[in-house]
């Protein structure tokens, strides 16, 4: 079973996102995908500085098996991204939501949040899915 | 819903991914492929290759069909338990099927034919069986598992005692029977390790009793990484009924001495020598980040173009490798397009990995 915290947003495609206390959105990809994936050997973060629109193509995660797209929850900049990523891609195997999250982002329309799924709406699509 | 081995309850239990693999469900990892990987390198894992159909071939003339049937030459087969690796080609000189055949003694040869083409394999021996007057028996009976690494043949012998004594001498590539199993030093990884064929019946205990013993579970995914770093051709990505093994880096396989021995598909691989061989299969490593995968189309510069038929990113070499068809005349550098993005990547000499150790 895949895990799904319950205070975190989703997209359909597989991504997390977590609004922090200064407003910044972390972003991630979920249990589901990296279990899907297999053992990740590359990941490619977005630049810090780097404008994202809303479903924009923002990172790359490399398995094993396949490479896959990781698109942005939301617009705006991008204030930091998972270095560490770099070195140890397995941690967003090991921990998709904590260690292993990808890119921090600005919001521009924080708005667009609530567009996101639920963890409900979100569980009910891996469910379908497997 | 597949075809099922005799071990697929026990992979289910041990919490495998389950896969679809040429019709038949199969484990693709037990949690972690590479660390399956590592394991083999290391240590000792297995893997249930039970979907692959052992073949008996009985009868007087059972060499003498083989030596029709098959492109490498089983005349080379003198001492009982020894095994070949062969093409099993068509007229044409596609490659059907490969396989690796077994003498076990003048009246009983053994193959072991891929998952995916077992059925037309099978329907390929019947056809041509007849005028040697020997049977072809599928021994659906059996279950195989694989058991590779540097301390593989230790751990089984650890487990399997007595039963195992008579295998402890065995050379590489060579086989024998003892009692209700067929042990083989043979393997699909670049390691030392046996491959055992048992009854369906005894595989889940023995798979349990060898895992209890410090033997890692493995799945498809390991041992794709595996046969890839050792530089071994899947059947279906690396050659296929289109292409010949003189195409597909398995020249060295093909007997074309002594000139007297007919063999389905020589006039035709005769006839491309004399035209020249226009591709080659070439070993690739990628020097950049991002992985080699089948398909990606190779650029040749004042060359021409090529194509991925394998690729992976090696947990050895922590960097991707691939096997590719390219124009003959390819020397030691090309480019791949991946995902849009031109990267170069090395021509190298194949095996990357073999033994544990890097050979790049």
């Amino acid at each position: 079973m895949s895990n799904i915290p319950s205070n975190l947003m989703y997209l359909e495609s597989h991504e997390w996102a977590r609004t922090e206390a200064d407003g910044t959105v972390t972003v991630g990809i979920t249990d589901h995908a990296q279990k899907a994936l297999g053992d990740l050997v590359f990941v490619e973060v977005p630049e810090v500085g780097r404008t994202l629109a809303k479903g924009a193509q923002a990172a790359v995660v490399e398995s094993v098996k396949a490479a896959s797209d990781v698109y942005s929850p939301i617009s705006g900049e991008v204030v930091a991204h998972n270095a560490a990523l770099q070195g140890s891609p397995e941690l967003v195997n090991q921990d998709p939501y904590g260690e292993g999250w990808l890119f921090r982002i600005k919001p521009s329309d924080p708005a667009e949040l609530e567009q996101l799924l639920d963890a409900d709406a979100y569980g009910k699509i891996v469910a379908e899915e497997s | 819903m597949g075809f099922k081995t005799p071990l697929y309850e026990t992979h289910v239990a041990a919490g495998a991914r389950m896969v679809d693999f040429g019709g038949w469900d199969m484990p693709l990892h037990y949690g972690s492929q590479i660390e399956e990987h590592h394991a083999v390198r290391r240590d000792a894992g297995m893997f249930d290759v039970s979907h692959m159909l052992t073949t008996d071939i009985l009868g007087a003339r059972s060499r003498e069909f083989l030596r029709y049937l098959l492109a490498n030459d089983v005349g080379k087969l003198k001492t009982p338990g020894k095994a070949l690796y062969s093409c099993m080609l068509n007229e044409n000189g596609g490659v059907v099927d490969d396989l690796i055949v077994y003498f076990i003694d003048e009246v009983w040869f053994r193959v072991v034919l891929n998952a995916a083409t077992r059925e037309k394999d099978l329907a390929w021996l019947q056809r041509h069986a007849a005028p040697f007057q020997v049977q072809i028996r599928p021994r659906t009976d059996l279950a195989m598992i694989a058991i590779q690494g540097p301390r593989a043949r230790e751990k089984v012998a650890a487990v399997l005692g007595e039963r195992i004594e008579g295998a402890r001498d065995l050379q590489p590539f060579q086989a024998r029977a003892l009692g209700p199993y067929f042990v083989s030093r043979t393997g699909y990884t670049g390691e030392d390790g046996l491959e055992i064929a048992l009854p369906a019946s005894e595989a889940a205990a023995l798979w349990q009793r060898l895992h209890a013993a410090g033997v890692a579970q493995c799945g498809l995914g390991a041992r794709d990484t595996l046969r890839l770093e050792a530089g071994m051709n899947l059947y279906g990505n690396d050659m296929d009924e289109s292409v010949s093994p003189l195409e597909s880096g398995l020249g060295w396989t093909v007997a074309f001495e002594p000139p007297e021995r007919d063999f389905i598909g020589r006039s035709a691989l005769e006839a491309l020598r004399a035209r020249g061989v226009a591709r080659k299969l070439v070993g690739l490593v990628l020097e950049d980040r991002g992985v080699l995968r089948r398909h990606q189309k190779v650029i040749v510069p004042q060359v021409g173009e090529g194509e991925i038929t394998s690729g992976t990113f090696s947990p050895t070499l922590e960097r991707s490798i691939g096997l590719a068809r390219v124009p003959a005349a390819t020397t030691d550098s090309v480019e791949v397009d991946i995902r849009g993005k031109r990267l170069p990547a090395r021509v190298v000499k194949y095996p990357f990995v073999r033994n544990g150790k890097v050979l790049i």
